[in-house]
C-alpha cells in the first residue's frame, strides 16, 4: 500500500516538526490531574468546603467525644479525636468534593470530550480525582501526624494495616462519588445527594460516634455499612483495637482485621459495580 | 473541483458496511442508523450531509469508536475503532459537535492538558496559532466566544497531527471570516494527505471542500458521489411570470421537449435536463408573441437543489418514522436550517 505518492505540500500555517512523545497512562493521569488541580485552586467554594468544613466539624467532634467520655469512662478521647478528624477530612475532601467534580465536568461536556482522546475511562475518572486525593491525603497526614505529636498519641501498631484501610477507604469513596454523581443533576444539588452517604460515613462508621458507645445491636449493624470496615481497619492499624476488644499488637491486629477486610472488599466491589453500571458520561437531557 | 487521485480501491481509510445503530431496547428504542455503507479513501475529504435527525452524528460516533454499532462493521485504518481504540485513537483526531472544556482553564492550559494526553503532540502554541487563537492563549475558556471555542476544539483535534480527522459540523457558529479560515485550514490539511470525514449543514461547505459526499435521510445514505455526480441528472430550472391576461387568444406555452412545466396562476416553473435548448425555445416563443417574461430566472442544478429534491423524494418514499420516545434530543433551535448564502 502506498502512502507516499504525494509530493511535499505547502505546510498549513506556521509549523514546526516538534512532536511530543507517545503518551502513557501515567502521563495522561498527570496531565489531567494538573488541569484538575488548577481548577480546584480556582474554585473558591470547593476549596472552602474542602478545607474549612472538616475543621469546623473537628471542634464539634471534640465536645461530642468529651460528653460521651463522661458516661463511658475509659474512652480514649484524644485518639478518637485525631482518628475521627482524619476520617471526616477524607469524607469531605475526597467523597463530597469528587462527586461535585464529576457532576461539574459532566455538565460542561468535559467528560464526553475526554472520551474522544486516548485516555481510558478509568484514567479519566482517576485523573479527575487527583487533586481531591492529594488534598485529602495531605490533610489526613497533617491532622494525623500533627494530632499524634500534639496529643502524644502512641506510634501506630500496624502501619501496613492502616495503609490498607486508607487505600480501601479512598477506593470506596471514589467509586461512591462516581455512583452519587449519576444521581446528581447539578453541582448545586451535590450537597443534598451526597448527604445519605456522608451521614452514613460520619455517624455509622465510628467517626463521629465511636461504635463501642452505641447499643450492641446498632453497632453490629453499623459495622456492616459500606465505609465502616475501611475506617475500622485504619483504627485497628493505628491503635490495635476497633473498640470492641482490648488492644493487640502487630500480629494480633491481623486477626481482628480479617472480618473488616472481607466486608470492606465486598462493599468496594459493590460500589465499583454500581459506578460502572450507573455512571453517566453525558448530561441527561 | 479536483477529485482525489489517491482514493484508489484497496486504500480506503474508513470502511463502513451495513451499519445499524439503535438507541434503547425493544420497540421503544430509536433506529437512528439503518444500513449505511461508506468508503473514504486515503487523503480524501468526505462530507456527510443530511437533514436534522438523518443520522449523521449517530453514524460519526460509531466510526469514531465512541459507541459500538448495533449491526454491521466499521473499519478505520484497518482496525475496529471501538474494540481496538487504543491502537486507533493515537492516529485520529476528533472534533465533536458540542465539545466540552472546563470554563476556568485558559485556552493554553486546555491545550497543555490535552497535549499530555495525546501521542506525538505538537507544541500548544503552534496549534493555537494554526486555528488563529494565538492571541487568545491566556484567556479562560468561559470568556472565549462561541466561534473561538469551536476553533479551540479544532486545535485539540489537530494536536497529534492525525492521519484521519473527524469534524462534526466544524463551522457551525462561526462568523463568515472564521469559517473561511477554517475551510482554508481543512484544505491545507487535505493537501498534506490528511483524510477528513466531516458532517455539515452548509451545502456550500460540502461544495467547497468535499472530494465526495453522501446525503443521508432517515438513517440511510440516499445518494453518494462527487458533487458533480450528485448534481448530474438533476434538472435545471427556469421560472418566470406571464403578463396579466389580456383577454386575447390565449397564447399557449410552447412545446418544450424533455421539460416539465408547472403553471401556478401566472407563475411558470420549467424543469429541464437540456437548459440551453429549453431556454432557446422559450425565448424564441416570447419574442415571436411579444410577451415580456417577468422575474425570469434560469439556473443549473446546484447541490442545494439536488439536496432539497433528494430529501423530499426520500421523504415521500419513506415517511419519517416518529419514534414513541426518541433517545436523541431535538437539536438546539439556534442551529440554522439547510440553506446557503448564495
Amino acid at each position: 500500500m502506498t502512502t507516499a505518492a504525494r509530493t511535499a505540500p505547502r505546510a498549513a500555517g506556521p509549523q514546526s516538526t516538534a512532536a511530543g512523545p507517545r503518551t502513557t497512562a501515567a502521563r495522561r493521569l498527570l496531565a489531567l490531574g494538573r488541569a484538575e488541580t488548577t481548577l480546584l485552586l480556582r474554585n473558591r467554594t470547593a476549596l472552602f468546603t474542602a478545607l474549612v468544613l472538616p475543621l469546623v466539624l473537628v471542634t464539634s467532634l471534640r465536645s461530642t467525644l468529651q460528653k460521651q467520655a463522661e458516661s463511658n469512662p475509659g474512652l480514649d478521647v484524644h485518639s478518637l479525636l485525631v482518628y475521627g478528624s482524619v476520617g471526616m477530612a477524607l469524607a469531605f475532601v475526597v467523597y463530597y468534593n469528587l462527586t461535585a467534580a464529576y457532576v461539574g465536568r459532566r455538565g460542561e461536556l468535559v467528560l464526553k470530550r475526554l472520551r474522544t482522546g486516548e485516555a481510558r475511562d478509568l484514567e479519566i475518572l482517576l485523573g479527575t480525582a487527583v487533586p481531591s486525593l492529594t488534598l485529602g491525603l495531605l490533610m489526613a497526614a497533617l491532622i494525623g501526624i500533627g494530632g499524634s505529636l500534639g496529643l502524644r498519641l502512641a506510634v501506630p501498631v500496624n502501619p501496613l494495616l492502616m495503609l490498607i484501610g486508607l487505600g480501601l477507604a479512598l477506593a470506596t469513596m471514589i467509586a461512591l462519588a462516581a455512583l452519587s454523581s449519576a444521581f446528581t443533576r447539578t453541582v448545586e444539588t451535590a450537597g443534598i445527594t451526597t448527604l445519605p452517604v456522608m451521614l452514613v460515613m460520619q455517624l455509622g462508621s465510628g467517626l463521629f460516634v465511636p461504635l463501642e458507645v452505641m447499643p450492641g445491636r446498632l453497632a453490629d449493624v453499623c459495622r456492616l455499612l459500606p465505609t465502616t470496615p475501611a475506617f475500622q481497619l485504619i483504627r485497628l492499624g493505628w491503635f490495635g483495637t476497633d473498640g470492641s476488644a482490648a488492644p493487640t499488637g502487630f500480629a494480633g491486629s491481623w486477626g481482628a482485621a480479617a472480618p473488616h477486610l472481607a466486608t470492606g472488599t465486598v462493599w468496594l466491589g459493590l460500589a465499583v459495580w454500581g459506578a460502572v453500571r450507573y455512571f453517566r458520561w453525558e448530561p441527561r437531557r | 473541483m479536483e477529485t482525489s487521485q489517491l482514493s484508489r480501491p484497496g486504500d480506503s481509510v474508513i470502511e463502513v458496511t451495513g451499519l445499524h445503530r439503535h438507541y434503547g431496547g425493544g420497540t421503544t428504542g430509536y433506529h437512528a442508523v439503518r444500513g449505511v455503507d461508506l468508503t473514504v479513501g486515503r487523503g480524501e475529504l468526505f462530507a456527510l450531509l443530511g437533514t436534522n435527525g438523518a443520522g449523521k452524528t449517530s453514524t460519526l460516533e460509531v466510526v469514531e469508536g465512541l459507541a459500538a454499532p448495533t449491526g454491521g462493521s466499521v473499519r478505520v485504518l484497518g482496525l475496529d475503532p471501538f474494540t481496538e481504540r487504543a491502537a486507533v485513537r493515537p492516529r485520529i483526531g476528533i472534533m465533536l459537535q458540542e465539545g466540552g472544556f472546563p470554563g476556568e482553564l485558559t485556552a493554553a492550559e486546555t491545550g497543555r492538558a490535552w497535549a499530555g494526553m495525546t501521542s506525538g503532540a505538537r507544541p500548544v502554541a503552534e496549534v493555537l496559532e494554526l486555528v488563529g487563537l494565538g492571541h487568545r492563549a491566556g484567556v479562560r475558556v468561559k470568556q472565549l466566544s462561541g466561534g473561538e471555542r469551536r476553533r479551540l476544539d479544532l486545535a485539540v483535534a489537530l494536536l497529534g497531527r492525525p492521519e484521519v480527522l473527524f469534524l462534526d459540523e466544524p463551522s457551525t457558529g462561526l462568523d463568515p471570516e472564521a469559517r473561511a479560515a477554517v475551510w482554508r485550514l481543512v484544505r491545507d490539511l487535505r493537501a498534506q494527505g490528511t483524510t477528513v470525514l466531516l458532517t455539515t449543514h452548509y451545502l456550500e461547505e460540502a461544495e467547497e471542500l468535499a472530494d465526495r459526499l453522501a446525503i443521508m435521510h432517515g438513517g440511510r445514505v440516499v445518494t453518494t458521489g462527487t458533487v458533480a455526480e450528485v448534481i448530474a441528472g438533476r434538472p435545471s430550472r427556469v421560472s418566470f411570470e406571464l403578463p396579466a391576461p389580456t383577454g386575447a387568444a390565449g397564447t399557449a406555452l410552447p412545446v418544450l421537449p424533455g421539460a416539465e412545466v408547472a403553471v401556478e396562476g401566472r407563475k411558470v416553473t420549467v424543469q429541464t435536463t437540456t437548459l440551453q435548448d429549453t431556454l432557446t425555445d422559450l425565448l424564441g416563443w416570447a419574442r415571436h408573441h411579444g410577451i415580456a417574461l417577468g422575474a425570469l430566472d434560469a439556473r443549473s442544478a446546484s447541490l442545494e437543489e439536488a439536496f432539497l429534491a433528494i430529501a423530499s423524494e426520500a421523504a415521500h418514499q419513506d415517511p419519517p418514522q416518529t419514534p414513541a420516545a426518541p433517545a436523541r434530543p431535538a437539536r438546539p433551535a439556534r442551529r440554522r436550517l439547510i440553506g446557503s448564502a448564495r
